[in-house]
């Protein structure tokens, strides 16, 4: 188990209050200017040698993503945008930093504005999280008030401001691209790329984009060094992490961890256990409801981090970890969370708007029994249709869930559905239209 | 997709008043000057606020002109996200998680408790005009699970027996406690953390 000290997040359950004189004896906004002053350089050394990862869900290295902001500040300002629209099910770590670690996100903001050269930051939260959003506005008051942002943003000479754009339940806008066309008041449809955000993002600026887990943990690196970041978990699969265990757990919770830390401690050790014992356990899903689930044999030795989860089809994605037990019905599961891909669709891919209402239907079929043989390979090749053919990652989000289905329970699946197709009696088949003539014995 | 339908009975005129106009001046100050398009999700949030929780199709042509862009755009916003509300709701507006993660720990009992309080069919005002409910996806409390939205507040760990007490006293015309209803603090595992202890002891 990861050590007390080494845990960025101290304050996960609210223990010592969030405002920012608590924080600061946390050690948040301590030495922000000494930080700053070092230069752009060594930060953004910094986060590559911490091999840092997007915490979003796609594990791309971030050190690299604020590198792609344009060197020099042309015509066109930056933006830096945090993407706090946490929507896949499964997932329920960034409420807690909006709520209790607001200003390790705050002051992350500062820094990577630096960084990438940004003087406006928006944060974009989900509509639902209205509350903590509240909680974030406050310490962004608060931070205003003590001049850590604003004008000359706590004496490092760079000037901030920091705005909360509230989304209205679209899991969509999650995706960054989407995100972007959702703050300029426009419907959460995502843009093709190239050209990329980092060029021409928001309001055609470049616009650095990342997860607010993500921006949370760089005041840290950068005061522990990015060695001491990278010395835990594994390389490429570094630091820490908020993983969520939800489900069929004794005590489901939010727990800041070691990468690649073992599953099994996850759920054995912090959330208690699977309810009915290790051997109840049926599948889990590793990395919030787009990753495709693993059945309960691997489960045993398998290490939570990107590249591993990876080997086996899967991915760790936000670390959400949803956990079945064997009295779920698994295809069930898999059915609603196909009914959240079809609610969730924006609707501007056909692979994607009509093959996620498809899944979702054959699977609800199947889970009653009604489906025949041939309609299990059948969706099989409908999820092959959505995942690669659309814009963005939303088809092999909503495709793979139900490929991790296909590839583990498929017997399952099939004693539950034996309906043939061909129908073996020729006789009394009501849609006939030529009926009467079977009904003749001399036809 | 989800299908979203405006009222049938709309009202004829929708106006600021002055509290939602001081707020959206402030709003629109966010963005770039030029940029004021960016408003309109907030903007619609404010009159949604300011009209009993839901978006009549004079608000749109009125945010539409405020914000000098066409009303089709600020309509195909207010149909795409679904956190807006075409029709009347309940003054407590009642929306239960079903997504997986909620739904393996039974979403489906809190359903049940909104049928028999509330209403038989979901989006459809109780007998008192009160209250109404709905099914939504995830809401990002899944360690909470199962739990409901009402208004802007999270009632989390929930059972039938629990959701049923809050359901009474909403009807009754009270706000009931947010947060937990198994007594648990935050996200913490309950009974069993093995982190942080000494902050806990402090």
């Amino acid at each position: 188990m990861l050590k007390d000290k080494d845990r960025i997040f101290q304050n996960l359950y609210n223990d010592m209050g969030s405002d920012v004189s608590s924080s600061q004896k946390r050690g948040d906004w301590v030495n922000t200017k000494e930080l700053i002053d070092k230069g752009r350089d060594w930060i953004i050394n910094e986060i590559k040698s911490s091999q840092l990862r997007g915490r979003g869900g796609a594990g791309f290295p971030t050190g690299l993503k604020w590198s792609f902001a344009p060197k020099e500040v042309g015509s066109r300002p930056h933006y830096l945008v945090i993407n706090g629209d946490e929507s896949e099910p499964g997932t329920c770590k960034d409420r807690d930093i909006l709520r209790f670690e607001p200003h390790k996100l705050i002051e992350g903001c500062l820094i990577a504005s630096y960084a990438v050269q940004a003087h406006v930051c928006y944060i974009y939260i989900r509509g639902e999280y209205f509350i903590d959003g509240q909680k974030l506005q406050s310490a962004i008051d608060e931070a205003y008030e003590k001049k850590l942002i604003g004008k000359n943003a706590a004496g490092t000479g760079w000037d901030l401001d920091i705005y909360i754009h509230y989304g209205a339940g679209a899991y969509i806008c999650g995706e960054e691209t989407a995100l972007l066309e959702s703050i300029e008041g426009k419907k959460g449809q995502p843009r093709l790329k190239p050209p990329f955000p980092a060029l021409i993002g928001l309001y055609g600026c470049p616009t650095i984009i990342n997860n607010v887990e993500t921006i949370a943990v760089v005041p840290t690196i950068l005061r522990r060094s990015g060695q001491w970041f990278a010395s835990l978990g594994r390389e490429k699969n570094t630091g820490t992490k908020i993983f969520c265990i939800s489900g069929n757990v004794n005590n489901p919770c939010n727990v800041e961890e070691e990468m690649n830390i073992p599953l099994k401690e996850l759920i054995e050790v912090h959330a208690g256990g699977v309810i009915g014992g290790w051997d109840n356990l049926q599948a889990v899903i590793p990395g919030g409801s787009s990753m495709p689930l693993i059945p309960k044999e691997k489960c045993e030795t398998l290490t939570m981090d990107f590249d591993s989860l990876m080997a086996e089809k899967s991915g760790l994605g936000t670390a959400g970890i949803v956990v079945i037990n064997k009295d779920q019905d698994i295809i069930k599961c898999m059915a609603r969370i196909a009914r959240f891909y079809k609610h969730e669709s924006c609707g501007q891919c056909t692979p994607c708007r009509e093959g996620s209402g498809w899944m979702w239907r054959m699977l609800e079929r199947m889970s009653k029994g009604e489906a025949t043989k041939d309609e299990v390979d059948m969706l099989g090749d409908v999820t092959n249709q959505i995942a690669g053919h659309t814009i963005c990652a939303f088809g092999e989000g909503s495709s793979w869930p139900v490929q991790g289905l296909l590839r583990h329970f498929k017997k399952e699946i099939e004693d539950r559905n034996n309906l043939s197709p061909i129908h073996e009696k020729k006789n009394n088949i009501p849609y006939l239209v030529d009926q009467h003539l079977l009904d003749k014995k001399n036809a | 997709m989800s299908l979203r339908r405006p009222a049938k009975d709309q009202p004829e005129t929708f106006e600021f008043n002055s509290s939602s106009l001081d707020a959206a001046k402030t709003i629109v100050s966010n963005y770039p000057t030029g940029k004021q398009q960016s408003a309109v999700m907030a903007l619609l949030y404010i009159a949604q606020k300011q009209n009993n929780n839901w978006i009549p199709l004079a608000a749109m042509k009125y945010i539409a002109k405020f914000l000098e862009m066409p009303y089709i755009k600020v309509y195909e916003v207010a149909t795409f996200y679904t956190m807006y509300n075409l029709s009347p709701v309940g003054k407590y507006f009642v929306q239960v998680c079903t997504t997986t993660p909620c739904m393996i720990r039974g979403a489906n009992k809190l359903v049940e408790a909104c049928k028999e309080k509330i209403s038989e069919n979901e989006s459809e005002l109780s007998s008192d005009k009160s209250c109404s409910w709905m099914e939504v996806e995830c809401l990002g409390a899944c360690v909470n699970a199962p739990m409901m939205q009402i208004n802007d507040d999270y009632y989390e760990d929930l059972d039938k027996g629990k959701t049923l007490e809050i359901l009474d006293q909403i009807l009754s015309g009270k706000t009931p406690k947010p947060g937990s209803y198994r007594g648990r603090v935050n996200n913490e595992p309950e009974n069993n953390r093995k982190t942080l202890m000494d902050l806990k002891n402090a």
